[in-house]
Formats: C-alpha cells, sequence, structure tokens
C-alpha cells in the first residue's frame, strides 16, 4: 500500500493534510486535546455534570463518548482502516459494535437486578 | 466462443492463486482476526468488571482516592496526573510506530529503525510505570480494618477530614504474637507475614484519640464515603476482625476485594500484552537492522506489529476511562 493509497482528510473532509505523515501528527494532536478534556474534567468534576442521565452521571457519558472518538481516531487512522476495502472495514467493526454493546447490555441489568435485590434487605451483606 | 474463452481466462486468475480479495494479505488479515478476538476478550473483562461495579454501585472505592501517588512528589494528592502521563506516553508510542509503518512504505530503512526504536523505548517506559503503579497498590498507604462481612473500614480525623494511617495513631501492645513458621508448629502450615500492626494496637490507639472516626465503604448522596460519628465508629469498630494493609487478591484496604482483583486482572493482562509487544517489537527492530525487510521489498511486517501496538493502545484507552475516569 503506497502513501498515496491513504486518505488524508479527517473530520468528514474538514481537515485535509498534505502527507500522510502531517496526518498522524494532527491526529495526535487531536487524541492529546481529547485525554487531557478527559483529565482535566476528571480533575475538575463540574457540578453541572454530576446529574444523572440513564441511571449514569452526565460526566461519565461524557468520558464514553469521548473515549469510543479516540477509539475511533486511533483504528481509523493509525490503524488505517479508512484506508481498508469497506467488506474489511465491516468484518473488524461490525462483530464488537453488535457484541460489545450486548454483552455490556445484558451485564449491566443484570448487576443492577442483583444490586436491587442487595439494597432491599433481603441479603445481609453488610456487617 | 470469445466469452467462453475470456471466462477461462478470468477463472485461470482467480482459482490460480495470490489473490487478495480484501486487499490485504493472508498475514495482515490473521493479525486482524487475532485482534477482534483479543478485543472480546478485554471486552469480557471490562465488561465484568462493569458487572462487579453496578452490583455494588453504592459502595465502590472512588479511584481518585485510590491512585494519587506521582513519582518523586511524596504525600502530595495527585489523583490521576500519572495514569494520564502514562496515557500519554502510549500514544505517542503509537504515533511513532506509525511514523515507522509510513517510513516502510517509502523503503527508508534508517527511519523505520529510529522511530521502531522510540516506539520500544516509549512501551519500556509504560511497562515501569505499571509496575511502579502495582507497587504503590500492593503497599498501600493508610491501612483500614476489615470486619466479619469483609467490609473495609477506613479510619478519617474529624478534626482535619484528611485520611488517618493505622500505622501512625496505632499504640503498641505487649504480644508475642509472630508470624507462624511451619517449623515451629504442630500444623504444618506457614501464614503470610503479619501486618505491621495489630487490630488490638489499632483500637487502643483510636480510643486514645477522640478525634478518629471511621469511614464505610459506603457511598453517601454526593458520592462520598460515609463518615461516622464517634459514637457510632466506637460500636463500629467492634465489627473489626483484621487489620488490612495495601492490596492483594483476597484483602484490599481500598474498599471492595473486588476492585483489587480487577485492578490486578485486568491492568495486569494489558501490562502483559504491552510487555510480548514490546518483545516482538524488538524482534522487529532487528530484523529491520539486519535489512529482512530490506531484501524482502516490503515492510508488511512492520505493519502488521504496527497494528497489534495500536491495538494494546486502543485497549489502554478504555482502561483509562473505566478504571481511572468514570
Amino acid at each position: 500500500m503506497a502513501s498515496e493509497g491513504h486518505k488524508l482528510a479527517i473530520f468528514r473532509g474538514l481537515l485535509k493534510f498534505k502527507s500522510n505523515q502531517q496526518k498522524i501528527w494532527g491526529v495526535l494532536i487531536f487524541l492529546s486535546i481529547v485525554t487531557t478534556v478527559e483529565v482535566a474534567l476528571g480533575i475538575i468534576k463540574p457540578e453541572i455534570l454530576m446529574g444523572s442521565f440513564l441511571k449514569m452521571k452526565i460526566l461519565n457519558w461524557i468520558f464514553i463518548i469521548l473515549t469510543i472518538v479516540k477509539a475511533y481516531y486511533i483504528g481509523w487512522d493509525f490503524m488505517h482502516i479508512r484506508d481498508e476495502k469497506s467488506g474489511l472495514k465491516n468484518s473488524i467493526v461490525l462483530p464488537l459494535l453488535i457484541l460489545i454493546p450486548y454483552l455490556a447490555f445484558i451485564l449491566l441489568i443484570e448487576a443492577d437486578y442483583i444490586f436491587d435485590v442487595m439494597d432491599s434487605g433481603f441479603v445481609a451483606w453488610n456487617f | 466462443m470469445e466469452v467462453t474463452a475470456n471466462a477461462a481466462a478470468e477463472n485461470e486468475e482467480v482459482w490460480g492463486g495470490g489473490n487478495r480479495p480484501l486487499n490485504a494479505s493472508y498475514g495482515k488479515m490473521m493479525m486482524w482476526f487475532f485482534i477482534v478476538s483479543d478485543a472480546l476478550t478485554f471486552t469480557g473483562f471490562l465488561v465484568s468488571y462493569g458487572f462487579s461495579r453496578f452490583k455494588n454501585i453504592n459502595s465502590w472505592p472512588i479511584a481518585d482516592e485510590v491512585f494519587t501517588h506521582f513519582p518523586f512528589l511524596h504525600g502530595i494528592d495527585a489523583p490521576m496526573y500519572y495514569v494520564a502521563l502514562m496515557t500519554f506516553i502510549l500514544i505517542f508510542s503509537s504515533v511513532t510506530m506509525v511514523l515507522a509503518v509510513d517510513a516502510g512504505h517509502h523503503m527508508q530503512k534508517s527511519r523505520v529503525t529510529f522511530y521502531m526504536l522510540l516506539t520500544i523505548i516509549g512501551g519500556a517506559i509504560f511497562v515501569g510505570s505499571q509496575a511502579w503503579e502495582w507497587k504503590n497498590f500492593i503497599k498501600g498507604e493508610y491501612g483500614a480494618v476489615e470486619t466479619r462481612g469483609g467490609q473495609i473500614l477506613q479510619f478519617v480525623d474529624a478534626s482535619t477530614g484528611k485520611r488517618a494511617a493505622i500505622q501512625e495513631f496505632a499504640i503498641g501492645v505487649e504480644t508475642d504474637r509472630t508470624t507462624h513458621q511451619s517449623s515451629n508448629g504442630i500444623w504444618y502450615s506457614a501464614e503470610t507475614s503479619l501486618p505491621t500492626v495489630s487490630l488490638a494496637e489499632v483500637k487502643k490507639g483510636f480510643l486514645a484519640d477522640e478525634n478518629l472516626v471511621i469511614r464505610t465503604q459506603e457511598l453517601n448522596d454526593q458520592g462520598q464515603k460515609t463518615v461516622l460519628s464517634r459514637a457510632e465508629s466506637m460500636g463500629k469498630l467492634n465489627n473489626a476482625v483484621a487489620v488490612v494493609e495495601g492490596a492483594n487478591l483476597i484483602h484490599n484496604e481500598y474498599g471492595n476485594r473486588l476492585f483489587a482483583d480487577f485492578f490486578f486482572f485486568i491492568t495486569g493482562f494489558h501490562g502483559f500484552h504491552v510487555l510480548s509487544g514490546v518483545v516482538i517489537n524488538i524482534i522487529i527492530f532487528f530484523n529491520v537492522i539486519l535489512g529482512t525487510y530490506e531484501r524482502r521489498g516490503h515492510y508488511e511486517m512492520v505493519e502488521k506489529v504496527g497494528l497489534y501496538w495500536h491495538f494494546v493502545d486502543l485497549v489502554w484507552v478504555f482502561v483509562f476511562t473505566f478504571f481511572y475516569l468514570v
């Protein structure tokens, strides 16, 4: 795969790079900014973001979304998924995209149920 | 006639071998197979961590209070700074790796060598940092006592609101209890070394200092650990059965035992990936120096280990979020 085989635009074409190397540094800067934002939010913990949404703090939702954004750019630009044929792209991404939320959904719902059981006092655990 | 002949020729091409249907070589494809399955393994770990956490949602340890160390800053509360630094190191080593792959595409041997070296150094620093992180976690900081039900009770100085270390407030009690060796007992079993202070010493020290109160595992409405009053604390301390210092797979001074178990398993499994990544990178590094890939005509091997290396970085991004941030 020659360098001209690389797609050099990120953010849906908003940002175009002249060479693959430039793109790499660009993505690094972007990932660093996202990580810095995460750490800053984690240290400050703004009061506005402590509210709850779907049983989880808004702040935690932000962390998870930012993580997935980072994962996307690591996969797409560092691991060159962006340059692969759509068949390969889909066979890598789709199994993960289907199985991971599925597993997480089932286990977290179950854990929430167990929490309720322990919380409603049928089981003594805090002694 | 012509059509038939063409079809035959095409058939020859398709089934004659050497095709790359997805434009990826066999080795690269297999690396992707491995990565997808390994990603699901890590998913299993992280989701079961989530399971345990949701199950104990109102008593889970607060990561900011557990990971507070930074090299050369003793006694300064620095939550997350060090892991953030580790994250940057790993992302940066991912960048040098992708630069090495890029240089490989241009057949620039010296640049590949240089970037591979930087990648190896970054990986080594990361593994070292993780070892240091483990050391602090295992050693513990303040110590705690454990109740019969496995609940952890930590101590707080009510006048300052700061955590109190059991080693500091415990008052010595005369005892001839020593670590039991298999050589001097009728039972042929040894025990692990005793904690530096005994439960009796902790209790005596607690009674002597009016300011000390107990902090339980439960989280209050503000998401902080519940601090009991002095009277409640006295009652609670009677339930204590053991002193816990630091963390291992059985006891954990930071709170829920599962927290330590998952910490060891997930960061350990990831650290093992980084370690093997560094080893593989070193092998490829020497192959690059020896000119193996120069002779082969392409640097695809660098690309393949690159995929693995980025995957390790990718996993860390998730571990970082779920262990330290969320």
